[in-house]
């Protein structure tokens, strides 16, 4: 009964605060966007050279690029590779962040210490340099780039599971789990682990818009995903020599990333917000 | 005091080989061998010479004693030589190139905390007032705008279109015929859109956390007492509160540091700025292992000495710090 009242609880807070409803729509527009339209559209590498450099008219409503292709098609289309990016990747980060968090936090003293000082460790990378430097060693593949992005982002997710678990591991509930003679692993990942993963609810949400801001920097440098896939920061830069004259080359995909980046962390917010009321504004 | 910084010091000592550990276990990720760019690619190169490259970087020797080499070597702050056609020390190269970035990271710090930290205020004392609101939409946006694509908007606007300001390096080509004043109005000017950029990311964040730090603050039970003796609300916001709101800004400041220099990868590229990131970025593409092995284990040291300075600041400026049992 209680788990209930507080889920509905949860969900009216949540249907309150105006903000996280505007990036809860904008995310789940990116969904449809990623999974419904390319049913619909074209192939988002139809060249077309007779319609070179369009600009935006009823035909193609975001223009054409330099070889004919509709923009409007491969931001479709590159909606697929952001989402794809950011999810494999903070999935990643997440599975490591709290696996190591709930570990470091649950047996504490000195076991505590040492890992926590590879997190401190690992934080000192800039680790935009960190990925940089992985990526062009091997080579810029979308996979790569996923792991390499969740293997780069997962310190902060470990840090919130850690104190969470420092604090739950002194509660009846784990004694009495203990007194029943519940292993190590159960009492962490079927005891402690559902009461510790709200905060890194919120934490991957933002991270989702992080991961997708990277991807399309790294796109950006031209060593992200590669063309001819379509994503929104190689279609950026493909614009950005002809920015003078066709101008929504590298307009409408930059938009793109900020409106999605921007809905990912309303929502993040939001969800913080209605998870704990005393944070709110 | 000095007890505390020598501690920290101390502390910092696992940390560093932490940091060498890792950059050395990137670089040695990659297939292949660090000599096949100088001679796979180049086919006049012998077998002898090839021969000779591997034992000059003693790739034929097991990775841990290769690692421990390297480390000794890096004590006395010999990173090698760049596998670049000039051949020339590592160290040398950085070093050149940091002080540009630094110089415009710091510039773009102050102008964070110039603008940040007023509107934080101003929207924490006057919470949910217009301003308030418009600020927090403002800081959403500046949170989710990708730096590069606002960079290359504002270069074709303000650059192109306009000519207003120059877009790519930091001096003009006539630099060397300007005089002093002249000099110093043609490098402020190119730098105006590299720092407003790296500044742009920061300020959202910033602003946000003065606001919550200072709406924290006032609501604690001494600004109270300062209301209830009879203070003016300037001394109370100003003195009082404000001093207290922004003591964990230097924290923040200390931690901001690595995404400010890794967010300097992206605005020197382009820009065309001589700086470390775009020095990095020239070395990761023509895979100089040498050179990235330096740069990030400089990065990372640079992120350690800014978390030193923040924290010794910290301790300076809160006696809570200094004299707690923990810091001694």
């Amino acid at each position: 009964m209680t788990v209930i009242w507080v889920q509905q609880n949860f969900i009216a807070r949540m249907l309150r605060n105006r903000m996280a409803v505007c990036g809860g729509i904008i995310v789940l527009f990116m969904f449809f966007l990623a999974f419904v339209a390319p049913f619909f559209c074209q192939d988002p590498g139809a060249i077309d050279v007779s319609r070179r450099l369009s600009p935006p008219s009823p035909a193609h409503f975001l223009g054409t690029d330099d070889l004919g292709r509709d923009v409007l098609t491969r931001i479709v289309h590159g909606a697929r590779i952001s989402l794809l990016v950011g999810f494999v990747a903070i999935g990643i980060a997440s599975v490591i962040g709290v696996t190591y968090g709930a570990l470091a936090g649950y047996y504490g003293g000195k076991t505590d210490a040492v890992m926590m000082r590879l997190v401190d460790i690992m934080l000192c990378f800039p680790t935009f340099f960190l990925i940089l430097a992985v990526i062009a060693l091997l080579e810029p593949s979308i996979w790569n780039i996923m792991i390499i992005i969740g293997l780069t982002g997962w310190m902060g997710i470990a840090r919130m599971v850690r104190a969470e678990f420092l604090s739950l591991r002194e509660r009846d509930f784990v004694l009495a789990a203990r007194v029943v003679g519940g292993s190590d692993l159960r009492i962490i990942f079927r005891h402690i682990l559902p009461s510790a993963l709200s905060p890194v609810l919120v934490a991957a949400t933002l991270g989702i818009a992080g991961a997708i801001l990277t991807e399309s920097a790294l796109s950006f440098l031209g060593i992200g995903v590669q063309p001819p896939t379509p994503s929104w920061g190689n279609m950026l830069i493909a614009g950005k020599q002809t920015l003078g004259t066709a101008w929504w080359l590298s307009f409408f995909p930059g938009c793109a990333i900020l409106v999605t980046v921007l809905g990912y962390n309303l929502l993040g917010e939001g969800v913080r917000d209605a998870l704990d009321p005393r944070l709110g504004d | 005091m000095l007890r505390y910084i020598f501690r920290r010091l101390l502390m910092m000592i696992p940390l560093l080989i932490g940091i060498t550990l890792i950059s050395f276990i990137v670089i040695n990720l990659a297939p292949g061998e660090p000599t096949d760019l100088q001679t796979q690619m180049n086919p006049d190169v012998s077998a002898e010479y090839q021969q000779r490259l591997r034992l000059q970087y003693d790739l034929d020797k097991p990775l841990l004693v290769r690692y421990g080499k390297w480390l000794g070597r890096l004590a006395v702050l010999d990173f090698g030589r760049s596998f670049a056609s000039d051949h020339r020390l590592v160290r040398d190269k950085v070093l050149e190139r940091l002080p540009v970035t630094i110089m415009i990271n710091l510039l773009a710090i102050l102008v964070i905390l110039v603008v940040a930290i007023p509107l934080g205020i101003v929207a924490a004392i006057r919470r949910n007032s217009f301003f308030d609101k418009s600020t927090t939409i403002l800081v959403f946006i500046g949170f989710a705008m990708p730096s590069f694509w606002l960079a290359l908007l504002l270069m074709d606007l303000l650059g192109v279109r306009y000519g207003l300001l120059p877009v790519s390096g930091i001096k003009s080509l006539g630099y060397e015929y300007l005089g002093p004043v002249g000099r110093f109005f043609d490098v402020a000017r190119h730098l105006i859109l590299p720092v407003l950029i790296s500044a742009f990311g920061g300020l959202a964040g910033f602003s946000r956390y003065m606001r919550s730090n200072m709406l924290e603050v006032i609501g604690q039970d001494f600004i109270l007492t300062a209301r209830a003796k009879g203070l003016p609300e300037q001394v109370v916001i100003g003195k009082h509160a404000l001093r207290n709101a922004l003591l964990p800004l230097i924290t923040i400041l200390g931690l901001s540091v690595p995404g400010l220099i890794g967010g300097s990868v992206i605005f020197e590229t382009i820009f065309a700025i001589p700086g470390m990131g775009k020095l990095f970025y020239d070395g990761v593409m023509m895979r100089d292992y040498p050179l990235i092995m330096g740069v990030l284990v400089m990065g990372a040291v640079l992120t350690l000495a800014g978390n030193l300075l923040a924290d010794i600041a910290y301790a300076i400026a809160d006696p809570r710090i200094r004299h707690s049992p923990a810091s001694r």
